[in-house]
């Protein structure tokens, strides 16, 4: 099954609630996905600093996490510029780095720190969060209800492909401020995988979301919008897709030609939503009036910043 | 549960914020008023589903997966959207919903009506077995798949592969076709075509004149067993 919702704000008024409605959206998809959940937020200046860069990792070491940082800093941050303060949020399973340097600089810092944790999100805007157990629990555990932001999206999962751990989570993401959450499940993902992976992709799980995510990535850098690379996804990819796939900027949702995985979508002039079903949506402000309706099949809908 | 008075007869009320799914179900199947009001259901599952009484069920807002589902007797209104498969496998009465219905509407439904004044998702009438399906918009995509018998009747435009691999269910049509299922076919608008079609828009209170419809049903060439491909099963 899996669950999925996300918030696009137009409406600056409402930054400071993003992460209140996002968490009542959760719970709205809990049975629909009781073994995992993840979360990802689009401007949360309590995690990612303006003009910071920030890293989620999944399995930090302790030295990582906290008591050794300055040790880390003379040691492994030696190599960025200036030698920055580290800003770390701890959040369950994953860890949040923050710090005023290049997003690239900070994602290799961290990978040669502890090789052994896995970075499940960077960017300049992203925070990514990941973890296993109800998702009521996760939301709190994340502090969903405090955060602040623009735009983010958020998974309850009932594992098919892959197994029940923090790293099978969802966002997938894996280009700088960009994650793809699917509900549904990919035919013909390991073809995509070998191809993709002889074009030099690196991939983190056997999952066969992943493989959607690394595939719009790869669309992406090569200079597509949002729109261009799901229209390539919905070519190459067989199988049942929802997705609801978020860049620095963009907002989008797809699904394939059956269209049986649910989605429905509200707009307002203060928002845009996505969600599984209404009654995630239904106590979002000014629902009401809101033009709400199922995106078509194989029809791409953006929504840009 | 609050009384209230609207109209010749006392209406029970059911506030969702207040009171359970399952408490609403359980007194609607073993009534103990005619008429019932639902207020915030938010998007709520099984909204009086397995009703088997002649009573009266007014819904205000949204409702989710299975509303008004193994319907038998009872008249349900829907003053909102309804999720997937409302009225699925109806048995007789009437449902109406105000606005827009999700995938699988009326599905494998035995008799009474459903009325979607809005449009109707994928699949509306999928494998139907007798109910009339009257929707005022369109409908999606691979509707009335595998319909066994019935009326379906689409004010607005049907998707692609409308009827496919289609038993004895008879479909009319006002909009738009796209591509056509399996085995389903245009057939002519006869006398009494027009009369059943008219028949079913004015219980459905929707408007429209008959002569504007297209009728379409099986070609009869996939179901029927043909001795010549008798080597193929």
């Amino acid at each position: 099954m899996c669950g999925i919702v996300g918030l696009h704000l137009r409406d600056p008024a409402l930054y400071p609630q993003l992460g209140a409605l996002l968490a009542a959206m959760l719970c709205q998809v809990v049975e629909r996905g009781p073994d995992s959940a993840g979360v990802a937020v689009y401007g949360d200046r309590r995690r990612c600093p303006e003009g910071h860069a920030a890293v989620s990792v999944l399995d930090a070491p302790a030295e990582l996490r906290a008591g050794l940082r300055a040790e880390l800093r003379a040691e492994r941050w030696a190599g960025l510029p200036g030698s920055p303060e580290i800003l770390v949020t701890e959040a369950g399973a994953t860890t949040i780095l923050a710090a005023p340097v290049a997003v690239d600089a900070l994602v290799e810092a961290v990978r040669a720190a502890a090789p052994e944790a896995l970075v499940v999100g960077a960017g300049t805007d992203l925070t990514v969060y990941k973890g296993t157990g109800h998702p009521r629990e996760l939301a709190a555990t994340y502090d969903l209800a405090n955060a602040r932001g623009w735009q983010g999206l958020a998974h309850t999962r009932m594992a098919t492909e892959s197994a029940v751990t923090p790293a099978g989570c969802h966002p997938f993401s894996v280009g700088p401020d960009q994650c793809l959450v699917h509900n549904g499940s990919f035919a013909n993902h390991a073809t995509i995988r070998r191809e993709l992976v002889a074009g030099g992709a690196r991939f983190d799980s056997d999952n066969d979301s992943e493989v959607g995510a690394r595939f719009v990535a790869a669309r992406l850098a090569a200079g597509d919008d949002l729109d261009k690379a799901l229209r390539a996804l919905c070519e190459r990819f067989d199988g049942f897709y929802t997705l609801l796939v978020t860049s620095a900027d963009g907002f989008a949702v797809v699904r394939d030609a059956i269209a049986c995985k649910p989605a429905v979508i509200a707009e307002t002039a203060a928002w845009v939503a996505m969600a599984s079903e209404f009654r995630a949506l239904a106590e979002l402000p000014g629902v009401d009036a809101a033009r709400i309706y199922e995106p078509e099949p194989e029809k791409v809908y953006t929504w840009q910043r | 549960m609050a009384e209230v008075t609207t109209g010749p007869s006392t209406a029970h009320t059911f506030d969702l914020a207040v009171s359970s799914v399952r408490e609403l179900n359980a007194e609607l199947h073993a009534p103990s008023s005619a008429r019932y009001e639902v207020l915030r259901p938010k998007g709520a599952h099984a909204l009086a589903a397995g009703v088997r009484h002649p009573v009266t069920v007014e819904i205000l807002g949204h409702a989710g997966y299975y509303c008004a589902g193994m319907n038998d007797g009872a008249t349900i209104a829907v003053f909102g959207n309804v999720g997937t498969g409302v009225a699925e496998n109806m048995m007789s009465g009437l449902v109406r919903v105000h606005g827009d219905a999700s995938q699988s509407a009326g599905a494998t439904g035995h008799g009474g009506l459903l009325v979607v004044e809005g449009s109707a998702s994928m699949r509306c009438g999928i494998s139907m077995k007798g109910i009339d399906i009257v929707v005022g918009g369109d409908v999606g995509p691979m509707s009335a798949f595998m319909a066994q018998a019935g009326r379906l009747v689409v004010c607005g435009d049907a998707g692609d592969g409308l009827g496919d691999s289609i038993y004895e269910a008879r479909l009319y049509v006002r909009g738009k076709v796209g591509d056509l299922g399996a085995d389903c076919v245009p057939k002519p608008m006869r006398e009494e075509h027009r009369a059943e079609l008219a028949e079913l828009l004015a219980k459905a209170g929707l408007g429209g004149e008959a002569g504007e419809f297209r009728r379409f049903g099986s070609a009869r060439a996939l179901y029927h067993f043909a001795a010549h491909n008798s080597a193929s099963y």
